[in-house]
């Protein structure tokens, strides 16, 4: 096969139907940037939720050295740091109750890890130690709801500094993130199905008015192949276009929104950074071009017979 | 070169068959005339032997091929063994006459050495050496016809199907035509012609098939264009 033949024959095309493509290209380029949005938000809500966030209900910290200095806000820690047999004691009467799940330890150690796994660029990082840690217990229950009976079977007990309702905390933002997924996914597969009428329109199109070059190909015993790539190939270029042109209005958007507004604004929320960005670019180059693809392939199996 | 077993061949919503129960053999090197009044099924015999129609019944063999065990995918190298060429000549109007003859290479993948060496040769051949790079709109009818004829014939077709080669064509330009195709017959490459130029049949005594309303009425080597037309 010559490639350049073949190259100049989709240049043809493409100068040919200049207002569809440029019309393609808008489109994929928007649902492209309306997958990668949600994709990153996914990420969002991911990072957010933490080591723990999604897998437990209730925290219960005991006390450490510090809770000892300040008795005012865990009155509970005044004779000192919890001891082991303190801890095992929670550990066991939790393991005991038919409403608890599963039970998971953090120690101070444990604990610092996963703060420099959320926060990596949290200006702290370097002076967080285990002392700022407690020793914690991670409950996940059965019934999420009836996290009250847990926690005022913990609470008091000696040892125990603090019993948190997690998911209280955190799941009004997860579901306000959630919903925001949901209406990215939404709009995504609208535009998605815009997009697709349009690349079916646009090969239909070009198919047409090449009516002559194909016949003739078809006479002279052009392979299928050969006679179809070049209207594929047109289609799998916008497509790259249009990815690009997405890649483009991701990064900005990233670095205007989370960049130059949130992350100013709202410090204790932890915001991707360019990592998922850079890694959701190339799927949506492999996302635009399979799907352009493969719609001229199913146009061209209708308006191109052998 | 082309067997035709009781073929027939009925589109659909369409009561009368376009081909009713014909059968013929065409051997390899011969010259062929299909005449018919329209609607006698010509098109559809030629159709059927560029596979761009199947048989309803029957079975059709061109060039020791059975075209019903032919999958799709091979149908295209199929076509490389033929040549056609049309009434209305098919050229790409925006290629010159050079590149309208390459691009019958090009598409079949066709190295650019052997494309640069052939085009000259076969557009020689055909009588129109030196305007390689005339566009087609700048000739006329009868040197169109010669680029169409050109294009059919520079991959060396064991078979040439001409559908009404003459059709567009004043009788001066139809003999320069028909002279040109009994060249490339006598290089061994079979011609079957349709048409209904009864001077140029009449002339030529060459073997004719005829067909009336589907049906095979008439098989003579040597004949004329019809008895009372």
């Amino acid at each position: 096969m010559r490639a350049q033949f073949v190259m100049a024959e989709i240049w043809i095309g493409l100068r040919r139907n200049l207002t569809m493509t440029i019309a393609v290209i808008v489109s994929v380029a928007l649902s492209l940037s309306l997958v990668g949005a949600a994709m990153l938000l996914n990420s969002q809500v991911n990072q957010m939720k933490g080591y723990w966030g999604d897998k437990v209900e209730v925290s219960i910290y005991f006390c450490n050295k510090n809770n000892q200095k300040n008795t005012k806000d865990t009155p509970n820690c005044a004779s000192g740091e919890a001891t082991q047999a303190q801890i095992d004691a929670v550990h066991g009467q939790l393991d005991k109750n038919p409403l608890v799940q599963k039970v998971y330890t953090e120690t101070p150690d444990q604990a610092v890890v996963n703060f420099k796994k959320q926060f990596p660029d949290s200006p702290l990082a370097p002076y967080v130690t285990a002392d700022s840690f407690n020793n914690s217990l991670r409950v996940k229950l059965t019934n999420p709801s009836l996290y009250q009976e847990v926690a005022s079977q913990v609470e008091g007990q000696p040892g125990v500094a603090k019993v948190d309702d997690q998911s209280a905390v955190l799941k009004p933002l997860f579901n306000l993130m959630n919903t925001a997924q949901w209406v990215a996914l939404a709009i995504m597969v609208i535009m998605f199905g815009v997009t697709l009428l349009l690349i079916v329109n646009t090969v239909r199109v070009s198919a047409f008015s090449r009516k002559r070059e194909t016949g003739i190909m078809r006479l002279v015993g052009a392979s299928n192949f050969y006679v179809q790539m070049p209207f594929i190939a047109e289609a799998a270029f916008a497509a790259v276009v249009g990815a690009v042109l997405a890649s483009g209005m991701i990064a900005v958007g990233k670095y205007v929104l989370i960049d130059m507004v949130l992350r100013k604004q709202i410090t204790l929320i932890s915001f991707i950074g360019w990592g998922p960005v850079i890694q959701v670019m190339p799927l949506l180059v492999v996302i635009g071009v399979g799907m352009s693809s493969l719609a001229a392939v199913l146009t061209l199996q209708k308006y191109l017979k052998v | 070169m082309i067997r035709f077993d009781n073929v027939s061949k009925t589109y659909p919503k369409q009561n009368r068959p376009a081909l009713d129960n014909v059968s013929l053999e065409i051997e390899k090197g011969e010259f062929v005339f299909l005449v018919g009044s329209s609607g006698s099924g010509k098109s559809t015999f030629l159709r059927l032997i560029l596979r761009e129609e199947r048989p309803s019944t029957g079975e059709v063999h061109v060039l020791g091929k059975d075209l019903a065990k032919l999958s799709n995918w091979k149908v295209p190298h199929m076509r490389r063994q033929l040549g056609t060429v049309f009434q209305d000549f098919r050229l790409l109007p925006n290629k010159t006459v050079g590149q309208n003859v390459a691009f019958a290479l090009e598409v079949i993948g066709k190295p650019r050495g052997t494309i640069k060496k052939v085009v000259p040769e076969v557009l020689e051949l055909v009588g129109l050496a030196g305007k390689q790079d005339r566009m087609p709109g700048e000739l006329s009818g009868g040197e169109q016809q010669r680029v169409a004829i050109a294009r059919a014939f520079v991959n060396r077709p064991m078979l040439l199907i001409a559908d009404e080669p003459t059709g567009n064509l004043d009788p001066q330009n139809s003999v320069g035509i028909m002279k040109l195709l009994d060249r490339i017959n006598r290089t061994g490459t079979t011609v079957l012609m349709a048409t209904h130029d009864q001077a140029i049949v009449d002339q030529m005594r060459k073997r004719v098939i005829e067909l009336d309303q589907g049906h095979l009425v008439r098989d003579q080597s040597r004949g004329v264009y019809g008895y009372q037309h």
